[in-house]
């Protein structure tokens, strides 16, 4: 096995308040591939994005990486000074956001602003970073890009907004893309199109790609695998098919069983009971244990760890020993 | 473009006309600039006479027309003070106010834009916190105040500048400059630091404001996800971000300077055209008090206009229309 592009080791990310510390993140470890997609799904406030800005050193602070590592290609980026992460941003890791309305600046020209990208990373003029800008708006799918490459964002839909947003996490050809619900801010009938360029760009150009979204449905049809987190902890992290068809967390399991099923009429939709707990209150044992419906004694006073639970690794005290 | 600039000055008319209005109206309410040129000794024929031959014994409306008709030419009559076409002193002592004001927003715009782009950034150094404070100090403080503890410690302790005056000024033509002589440079030092320091801290403090409002949006987030270097993010993506507000409030600030020297003027002799009003205001000296009002209402519709036309210039989302979708 090739080694890791990303591997992320028991990262544990906490916010000091003035009631005492939140640890909005623990113990989470991961790997992605050269060229692999992972999905990463969990309800608001499992930790999805945080996991995602930690990896491009944008934390909102005064939230900090209290233990853990990050490493790129094997060199450690979570430490690094500003100067030299800020040569990894954009340049190895692509950052996609939610929302196209505002992660455009309004005042400057889509083609300045990757002109502006490509000559931050690139060693090339201004003038061939103009043509590739063109050519990077061709490939994403906008129309006339010679004519459009001097539009202003507000001139752009939401969806072509998006593209765009695309073009420039791609445009100083990073190994690693962050995409943070890069659908959820658009229309259902424009979500397929862009997951759908985000999977093809990606895969042409070799592009590794962390797709942080909450919909099941993107994560089958384009990751290669898929980790679950369920309160600031990975639930259980496997092959896309396996998680999705045979999850083996309970947690999972409660997650893919609310997808509504399209082939029958259902009288309710199936939902977990309960919430996931605040930050604040995060139950001794395992995080879920007060929802779930296979709890046995251990579940309330240890915490699990991920373990091996067939294809996939699940962090469940059902599966240790097995 | 060009119909917007049409209409802006169309739009402009009626202010000026409500303006023309008001000033004229001072001549009917304020004094009685008849018995004030007749003096102590006179004659009813005499009277007639000086009526008639100000126009005085014409209709409301008529006497009304001629003053606008006379104010765009630039015909504002005589001081009752001087004796001296009011224009004409007007045009003496302008250049002296207008070459104030321009110093002192430069130094509010140089001086104010880098302090609020700092103290925006680095909101928690003490450097910023001294720069806050001193700001509270020149919001808060009466230009007055500040005008003459400068005098204080530059001219009186120090002696390091003068207190009052213009310095040596050379004439270009009509226009008379201090720029290009050293007393005339040393003269406006303390005028113009005294009048620019309420800007500059107003300007400080907007920009700050903006920039940490701006700092917090997704596009400058996003900005730095693509590597780019702190300077093009902060004085770039984040400082044009804030240009909007900054210039209205400048360009009013510009306008407040202007007609607002009055007291700095006051405080240092500086001969220009506030104290040239005050000293009138001393002497009922209606005419030139109208054509003040006039021109300062001129300069600042200008300047509202000039400020219209650069938000078109910052803000790509104004010029609507000019590219198809």
């Amino acid at each position: 096995m090739a080694a890791p592009l990303l591997e992320v080791r028991n990262l544990r990310v906490e916010f000091p308040t003035r009631r005492g510390i939140l640890t909005a993140l623990d113990d989470v470890s991961f790997s992605i591939e050269p060229g692999e997609i992972l999905g990463v799904v969990g309800e608001s406030g499992a930790g999805k994005s945080m996991t995602g800005a930690a990896i491009i050193g944008l934390l909102e602070p005064p939230g900090r990486i209290a233990r853990g590592e990050i490493l790129l290609n094997g060199r450690r980026i979570d430490a690094l000074p500003y100067a030299e992460l800020r040569r990894i941003r954009g340049r190895e890791i692509g950052a996609i956001f939610q929302d196209p309305l505002t992660t455009l600046n309004p005042l400057y020209s889509v083609g300045q602003q990757l002109v502006e990208t490509m000559t931050t990373h690139l060693p090339i003029t201004p003038d061939e970073a103009r043509r590739r800008a063109i050519g990077w708006l061709e490939q994403v799918g906008i129309p006339a890009a010679a004519q459009r490459i001097d539009a202003y964002p507000h001139e752009f839909s939401g969806g072509m907004r998006q593209r765009v947003v695309i073009a420039l996490a791609l445009c100083a050809e990073p190994k690693l893309i962050v995409a943070d619900e890069p659908t959820t801010a658009l229309d259902v009938s424009i979500q397929a199109q862009v997951i759908a360029l985000l999977k093809t760009l990606a895969r042409d150009k070799g592009t590794a790609m962390m797709l942080i979204t909450h919909d099941m449905g993107v994560i089958a049809e384009t990751a290669d695998r898929v980790a679950v987190m369920y309160a600031g902890r990975i639930a259980e992290i496997g092959p896309v098919r396996q998680v999705v068809l045979h999850a083996r967390h309970p947690y999972s399991q409660g997650l893919m069983g609310s997808i509504p099923p399209l082939d029958r009429r259902v009288e309710r939709l199936a939902q977990i009971d309960g919430s996931m707990p605040r930050l604040t209150a995060i139950p001794p044992g395992c995080a879920y244990n007060p929802r779930c419906p296979k709890v046995f004694g251990r579940c309330l006073g240890d915490r699990p760890d991920l373990m091996d639970a067939g294809p996939t690794q699940a962090a469940c005290w059902l599966y240790d020993n097995v | 473009m060009f119909s917007f600039v049409v209409s802006r000055v169309l739009q402009a008319i009626p202010v000026m006309l409500v303006v023309a209005f008001i000033s004229f109206a001072m001549f009917a309410y304020v004094g009685d600039p008849v018995s004030i040129m007749l003096g102590q000794d006179f004659t009813e024929a005499q009277r007639t006479a000086l009526v008639h031959n100000l126009g005085l014994d014409r209709s409301f409306l008529v006497q009304f027309l001629t003053f606008v008709g006379n104010a765009l030419q630039g015909e504002f009559g005589l001081s009752y003070r001087l004796g001296r076409p009011v224009a004409e002193l007007i045009a003496e002592r302008a250049p002296a106010t207008l070459e104030l004001a321009f110093c002192a927003a430069f130094i509010a715009i140089a001086i104010g834009v880098p302090m609020g782009v700092y103290t925006g950034l680095y909101r928690n150094s003490w450097l910023s916190r001294f720069f806050l404070t001193f700001s509270l100090i020149g919001v808060s403080l009466p230009t007055f105040l500040i005008g003459i503890l400068l005098i204080l410690v530059f001219a009186v302790n120090l002696g390091w500048l003068p207190s009052f005056g213009r310095g040596d000024v050379v004439s270009l033509g009509w226009w008379s400059t201090g720029f290009a002589t050293a007393t005339g440079w040393k003269a406006l030092v303390l005028p113009a630091v005294t009048l620019g320091l309420f800007q500059l801290t107003l300007i400080m403090r907007l920009v700050r404001a903006e920039m940490l409002e701006v700092l917090r949006t997704d596009y400058i987030k996003f900005a730095r996800a693509r590597g780019l270097s702190n300077r093009a993010i902060n004085f770039g993506h984040a400082l044009k971000n804030t240009l909007v507000p900054v210039i209205t409030v400048a360009g009013l600030q510009l306008g407040a300077i202007i007609a607002f020297a009055i007291v700095t003027e006051t405080v240092f002799q500086w001969p220009g055209m506030g104290l040239l009003f005050i000293q009138s205001v001393g002497s009922a000296d209606i005419p030139v008090m109208a054509a003040y009002l006039m021109l300062i209402s001129a300069i600042f519709v200008t300047i509202n206009l000039v400020v219209d036309l650069l938000y078109y210039a910052v803000d790509p989302r104004l010029r609507v229309g000019r590219r198809g979708h």
